[in-house]
């Protein structure tokens, strides 16, 4: 910390006296202070200056300025592989690459409309989702394997289709029927607290980005209402369950999944219907007839656009995902004393989500056609405040599954994904990249290693993106890796002995960084590659230097 | 209550709370969350755990500061070895009939473990594990954890334990939890604790011309590539040389320094044991085993606060019985014979604690018949450990088998029991809350009230 102060100091100096009296006083002079001036870095950068593209970047701007800091452009070739890692989680190929780069003049919207439409898109936000709706077999939630794979299809679909949010969310809070069959009444067993409170919990986390522990007393026990007549109801076949609507209460409510019911071939004891008083998390109470599955009351008040909680947290949710970290941060804890960075650019984002009819696909363009989203890296600022005002685009660590995906396909090689439990070990087509695995139970040391989400709690925070040296460790060094990049085909016939070595060093880095290497940077190689002999025995060592390069590791 | 650790004694106290709340740090809980604790902690140290032995003898400084596990996957049979019973025939005895005296008067071993005989002052005998338990998974799971299997959480093994107590304070570079060389396959280390707490698996072989440590020592490169590779990386580093100062990547940076400590520099020496004198290597025995343990030793000598090695071999002989053992036996005699003589001429083994036992012992009475011939079945009723240095007694024998070897005679030692006095010598509060990833309630070792065999700490020997 002493250090980045001592350093600043001239940057501090000079920016007092360039900026003069006037500006300093129109901006908190400690923020203006931190904000420094640095050129534009051509290759990741662009000379063309950011005019606002609509609302969201006007709202953003408009704090930046207040902040002194100018925004600056990312370039074309930082912007397709940005574009793919977070569109669709998975690397540009070199030809894709140099299509967009000899696009027209439109290319950047042309290319998210592509990427919109790529299965690869399905599955990315589907892993994504499936971290928030824990999708996952084994413990610690227990949705077991046919139920994971139907619960994951369900939403995997409804991405593919864009299925309108407001649709998905009744969906999920409705459905009735057995957990292998009706994917969506998986929401319901996806918890390991299945009391009425336990379900409301999860309900509020997932739809409302809320955490109830944060709630006032008695919000919870009001809403968990609306989830009291939940009941699970087992089958003769092995390990499958009905969600069901139970108003009598004829399912005594298991404990744990695997529990049968009491009950279960009873006749259920008459009872005089009653109707159950509720109370919506904004405080207003309502009585439910006997004849209404409270669940659909419950529903038809969060999902419409009035709803304070329910646009908010999905548009807030997808700005993370694509910028790193929300307006109120973290995404899934919206409450009184967490208030936006910045109240106008979340209000932007709702009323895209709402004046699109919930419709993901075009809140997504929306927001990838941004100028915010299509900001530098390089950050031109100190100021806490800079980050979370998004006056760059945050460099964060490629997921663990993006990752893996990335270095198979650079380098052509698969893994082999399991899961131990329950026997027999369920074993996954080598084909099949990581981001595609719908159950959080299949997995393989490295996507452990990285951080994947352990999928027990449905919060954000459970995938881990910061870098331990063990990480390193794997890719700099390991067996596991260095079989890939000596073995691995597509490696190989980059790498061909006949090919011209200008190619091979333009080929890597395309494939590997997805744009040209620069001057100083082939005359390192070449430095490297001096003799035919150092080319031949250590070719390899370059593409191990890419990869392991913060370039190749980092969303940026 | 026991005088040791009741009221009357503020050092005990403040000691335990000491650690009570560095561990309420480390696991970010509530301040409102003390009191609760401390409740539970005192209801753990109640005299519910009959008969709790006399823990007066029981220093009260942390002794042990390292632990050497061995671990005898798979099960070894406990009459071939440490606690044989030539008087129960041929049907139990089997091919080993012969029984050697020790440097200890009246502890006899089998013939198949000359060196340890030799060096039994060093060491004493536990004769009377027991948890009953015949699974392999299982076993393991309650040998390594203490807590019964079938729980609804995973927990960490005693290395993860250590390693998130002990790793606090350890600044070396190789990590705080070192397996040789594999990982125990099904049994998941670090459990709910997460990969953070996981083991660092060397891989490779120490017996091997270049011990290739995962991660560490590449495959095929020489140091001199790998630092070339470096500068290569460096030179390359266009991106980073953009983002100078950028907080996200400044962390890697450091992690990554971290890393080339083992890769480049002083981190990857400790495995070079052609640092070791031949001799040495040799007396160790120049097998895989052998160098595990001379690999072992040079980990602790460094600091690293626990070493698994997993035996480079299966004991789970239901077949084949008696060539396993004859192959076996005599590689597990030299290295740890060798280990625990090193360690006590370099002083070492007075903070070391080295603890070697399977996850259970084997049938006493010998499977003749077909398809075994001449095999042993797994064995939970009572098996044999040995255990060494860190504060350790040697040359006692603690409890007995009958004369069968088939189930305990006097002084059972449970799961709790034996780990109990592990952490009890490393200064490891054994009541002490885990950090659960989900706030739920999980402590180091299960207490009285769930229901636990115990049976009290190793006093005798502590």
């Amino acid at each position: 910390m002493a250090t980045t102060t001592s350093r600043l100091v001239p940057a501090v100096i000079l920016l007092v006296v360039s900026i003069g009296q006037a500006a300093a006083q129109t901006a908190p002079p400690e923020s203006r202070a931190r904000a420094h001036r640095r050129p534009i870095d051509p290759l990741y950068e662009s000379v063309r200056k950011p005019e606002p593209a609509g609302p969201i970047d006007r709202a953003v701007f408009a704090r930046l300025a207040e902040l002194g800091i100018e925004p600056v452009l990312c370039s074309d070739t930082v912007f397709v592989r940005r574009a793919y890692l977070d569109v669709i989680g998975t690397l540009p190929t070199a030809a894709e690459v140099r299509h967009f780069l000899n696009d027209s003049t439109h290319r950047r919207a042309a290319l998210i409309d592509r990427l919109l439409e790529r299965d690869e898109f399905a599955a990315y936000q589907a892993m994504r989702w499936g971290d928030v709706l824990r999708i996952k077999a084994e413990f610690p939630v227990n949705l077991w394997p046919n139920a994971a794979q139907a619960y994951h299809r369900w939403v995997r679909e409804s991405i593919a289709a864009n299925k309108p949010y407001d649709r998905f969310a009744r969906e999920l809070l409705t459905s009735s029927g057995s957990n292998f069959r009706v994917g969506p009444v998986n929401f319901y067993r996806a918890v390991q607290n299945r009391t009425p409170e336990g379900l409301a919990s999860a309900a509020a986390l997932t739809l409302m980005g809320a955490r109830t522990d944060a709630w006032p007393p008695g919000r919870l026990r009001g809403m968990a209402a609306f989830f009291s007549q939940v009941g699970y109801k087992p089958t003769r076949e092995w390990k499958e369950q009905c969600v069901v609507w139970d108003p009598f209460h004829t399912l005594a409510r298991a404990a744990a999944g695997d529990e049968m019911p009491r009950g279960f071939d009873d006749e259920p004891p008459p009872l005089v219907p009653q109707p159950l008083v509720a109370v919506f998390p904004d405080g207003k109470a309502v009585t439910i007839p006997p004849d209404r599955d409270p669940r659909e009351v419950f529903a038809d008040w969060l999902v419409r656009p009035e709803n304070p909680w329910f646009a908010r947290a999905i548009a807030n949710r997808i700005w993370s995902w694509l910028l790193g970290r929300g307006v109120v941060h973290e995404p899934d804890d919206f409450r009184d004393d967490n208030p936006p960075s910045n109240p106008e650019l979340l209000a932007c984002l709702e009323r895209a989500m709402i004046d699109g009819h919930f419709d993901l696909k075009r809140f997504y363009r929306t927001v990838l056609n941004s100028q915010t989203y299509q900001l530098s890296s390089i950050s031109r600022s100190d100021d806490p405040a800079a980050a979370a005002n998004f006056a760059s685009y945050p460099v964060r660590r490629l997921d663990a599954e993006v990752l893996i995906d990335a270095i198979n396909k650079v380098t052509g090689t698969a893994e082999l994904y399991t899961s131990p439990i329950p026997e027999p070990f369920t074993y996954i087509p080598r084909d099949m990249p990581a981001i595609a695995i719908a159950d959080g139970s299949i997995t393989s040391p490295f996507l452990t290693l990285f951080g994947r989400s352990a999928r027990a709690t449905g919060l954000e925070g459970e995938r881990k993106s910061r870098t331990m040296p063990s990480q390193w460790l794997e890719t700099l060094n390991s067996t596991h890796i260095q079989r890939k990049l000596e073995d691995g085909p597509a490696l190989k016939a980059i790498l061909a002995p006949d090919r011209r070595p200008a190619e091979v060093v333009a080929d890597l880095y395309m494939t590997i960084l997805s744009r040209p290497p620069i001057a100083a940077e082939k005359k390192a190689i070449a430095a490297y590659f001096r003799s035919p002999e150092a080319r031949a025995t250590l070719a390899v060592d370059l593409p191990w230097a890419l990869i392991n390069s913060y370039e190749f590791l980092y969303r940026h | 209550m026991n005088p040791s650790r009741g009221p009357s004694d503020p050092g005990g106290a403040t000691r335990r709370e000491a650690l009570r709340r560095a561990l309420l740090a480390a696991a970010g809980l509530a301040a409102a969350d003390r009191p609760s604790l401390a409740a539970l902690a005192d209801d753990f140290d109640a005299p519910t755990r009959a008969p709790a032995p006399d823990l007066a003898s029981v220093p009260a400084a942390a002794r042990a500061k390292s632990v050497i596990q061995v671990f005898l996957w798979g099960g070894m049979s406990h009459n071939d070895t440490w606690d044989p019973k030539p008087d129960a025939g041929y049907d139990y005895m089997g091919e080993f009939a012969g029984v050697i005296d020790t440097k200890v008067p009246g502890l006899r071993i089998n013939q198949l473990f000359p060196r340890l005989a030799a060096e039994a002052d060093k060491f004493s005998m536990i004769r009377s594990m027991t948890h009953g338990n015949n699974g392999h998974e299982t076993a393991a799971y309650l040998m390594q954890t203490g807590h019964a299997p079938g729980e609804r959480l995973a927990y960490p093994s005693v290395g993860a334990v250590f390693s998130m107590f002990k790793g606090r304070d350890y600044k070396g570079i190789v990590p705080p939890y070192v397996v040789l060389t594999s990982a125990a396959g099904r049994f998941s280390e670090e459990g709910f604790l997460g990969p953070r707490y996981k083991p660092f698996a060397t891989g490779g072989d120490p017996n091997a011309p270049r011990f290739e440590v995962e991660g560490v020592i590449a495959r095929g490169i020489d140091d001199g590539r790998q630092e070339a590779r470096r500068v290569l990386l460096d030179g390359l580093d266009t991106m980073g040389r953009a983002m100078a100062g950028n907080a996200e990547l400044e962390a890697a940076r450091e992690a990554k320094a971290r890393a080339d400590e083992l890769i480049l520099g002083k981190g990857k020496e400790v495995f070079d044991l052609s640092k070791e004198k031949a001799d040495l290597r040799d007396r160790y025995g120049r097998h895989t085993f052998g160098q595990e343990c001379l690999v072992a030793r040079r980990l602790v000598e460094s600091g690293v606060p626990y070493v698994a090695i997993n035996y480079p071999g299966g004991w789970d002989t239901h077949s084949n019985h008696f060539a396993t053992m004859r192959r076996q036996c005599p590689q597990l005699d030299q290295g740890l014979a060798a280990l625990l003589a090193d360690l006590h001429d370099r002083r070492l083994l007075e903070t070391t604690l080295v603890w070697c036992s399977g996850e259970f012992g084997r049938g006493p009475k010998v499977d003749w018949e077909p398809p075994w011939n001449g095999g042993r079945n797994h064995h939970g009723a009572v098996f044999s450990v040995l255990v060494a240095g860190g504060g350790f007694r040697g040359g006692h024998v603690v409890g007995e088998s009958d004369g069968k070897a088939e189930e305990v005679r006097d002084r059972p030692v449970y799961p709790v029991d034996l780990l109990g006095s592990i952490y009890r010598l490393a200064g490891i509060d054994a009541t002490a809350r885990l950090p659960h990833p989900e706030g739920l309630e999980a402590r180091v070792l299960p207490a009285a009230s769930e229901g636990v065999k115990a049976a009290g700490l190793l006093a005798e020997i502590m």
